[in-house]
């Protein structure tokens, strides 16, 4: 039996788990864009926080996943279900991009620009959401592009506590060693990876301030 | 902070003993006393570093002195609302800080639109500016990378006017365009200034531009005001630094004082 036979027998369920692995996915990206925007923001308008901010995410980036999976397991209420710990997991994993590419967009933006809307009696939040986000916009979605690619590789580790979502094919085949099983899982991942670049790619150029 | 309009003699901007430091204690500005009167144009004229641009920053309170008052229309900055302030005064800048991401309509039209106008009134106004500065109506959809430089600085006049402030700062506003662009710039300020009446604050380190449009020079040397005069005045001036720029800049001078002080 072939790859393309088994993915054509099964599509009930690859489709099934290729929908709880873009839950997983889409999920954590917006918690991570929800929480790492203005903690970027943060760190570009106030230094103080700059070091502090960027580098707890810095060093969350270094746990390797299957430890912080583990990690989060006994924590009551997250531990509870399988799908909320990978969410958090993968969340604390795409702050630092989303980070990274606000205060990077931000700090970015032309001080001339900003220096013209701060002296023509633009309030802070005005300059915020009328001048600097706009500008930085495209900097930030190739951040969030970065956490969305690499959140798609990491989720299918997920299925190592349960989680669900394309993994499960990649771990059943890797305890099968069933070769055509783990393709069933990497391939559709692999092309969920390569869209969510190249859609993500083509918005921020859409973007991109002339 | 509301201010009776019937002080026609007292100055519009006056700097009451100002220091301005860094926060690491360098100090930029010292012991400044200077006046400003409505409807004049004042120069600040010096060097880089010689605390031209700081001087002009403090009205708007882009920048808050640490030492000293600076009073807007008699009230001083420290105990305004500072946007209020900021709105009421035009402020035009050597790079022009136009919004990239706006069109030249909504770039003109910024200050009114944070003031709340009618868009009626916005699109009327921007119109009516667009004529005063000399620009073709059809520009207003185009972005500010789609224009010349003579055309964005005059963008950046019309956005900084859109409000009809009664103060005007100026930080080299034509420094970095080209000598033909800037003369005629040069020329259309005067005749502009001629009908508005606003009043001006223009820093430049140009002294030849500072005689042409200014009705008052102010010289800036280290943190401290060296003189306060009109240009012809100021081109026999026996202050060492006012002979050392008059010389530096050599003849023709005369007839550029002249031109701009009709």
């Amino acid at each position: 039996m072939n790859l393309f036979h088994f993915l054509l027998q099964n599509h009930e369920q690859v489709l099934e788990l290729t929908l709880q692995h873009l839950w997983l996915v889409g999920i954590s990206t917006l918690l991570a864009v929800l929480v790492g925007i203005p903690l970027g923001v943060m760190s570009a308008h106030w230094p103080v926080w700059n070091k502090p901010v960027l580098g707890t995410a810095n060093i969350i980036q270094t746990i390797p996943s299957l430890a912080l999976f583990g990690f989060l397991l006994p924590v009551p209420w997250l531990g509870d279900r399988a799908d909320r710990l990978a969410i958090l997991a993968l969340t604390l994993y795409a702050l630092l991009p989303v980070i990274r590419n606000t205060y990077t967009g931000i700090r970015g933006v032309d001080a001339a620009v900003v220096e013209a809307g701060r002296g023509m009696g633009l309030t802070p939040n005005q300059l915020l959401f009328q001048v600097e986000l706009p500008l930085a916009l495209s900097v930030i979605l190739s951040g969030v592009r970065v956490a969305v690619v690499v959140s798609v590789g990491l989720a299918t580790i997920a299925a190592a506590i349960g989680a669900g979502g394309l993994g499960e094919f990649i771990f059943r085949g890797l305890a099968m060693v069933n070769n055509q099983l783990i393709l069933a899982g990497a391939i559709p991942a692999a092309f969920l990876a390569l869209s969510a670049d190249f859609g993500l790619g083509w918005l921020e150029k859409r973007l991109r301030p002339r | 902070m509301k201010m009776e309009p019937n002080l026609a003699n007292s100055p519009v901007i006056e700097f009451r003993d100002v220091a301005y430091a860094l926060p690491n204690g360098q100090p930029l500005l010292s012991g400044l006393n200077l006046q400003v009167q409505r409807g004049e144009t004042l120069v600040l004229l010096g060097r880089s570093g010689s605390g031209k641009t700081t001087t002009l920053k403090l009205v708007n309170r882009l920048l808050s002195p640490s030492g000293g008052e600076v009073c807007v229309n008699g009230a001083p900055t420290s105990a305004s609302d500072v946007i209020r302030l900021r709105r009421s005064i035009g402020y035009v800048i050597q790079d022009v800080g136009l919004f990239p991401h706006f069109t030249v309509e909504r770039n003109i039209g910024l200050v009114p639109r944070i003031e709340g106008w009618s868009p009626e009134r916005i699109h009327g106004r921007v119109q009516e500016m667009l004529h005063m500065v000399g620009l073709e109506v059809q520009l207003v959809s185009r972005y500010p990378h789609q224009l010349s430089g003579g055309q964005r600085q005059r963008v950046g006049v019309a956005r900084a006017l859109a409000a009809d402030p009664a103060i005007l700062l100026m930080d080299e506003p034509f420094g970095a365009l080209d000598a033909l662009t800037r003369d005629q710039l040069q020329r259309e300020f005067l005749s502009l200034q001629q009908r508005l009446n606003k009043t001006v604050v223009f820093v430049t380190h140009d002294l030849r531009e500072a005689l042409r449009l200014g009705s008052r020079i102010a010289l800036m040397e280290s943190g401290r005001l060296v003189t306060v005069l009109p240009p012809q005045e100021f081109l026999r001036s026996r202050d060492p630094l006012a002979a050392a720029y008059v010389q530096a800049f050599g003849d023709g001078l005369d007839s550029a004082a002249s031109r701009g002080a009709s």
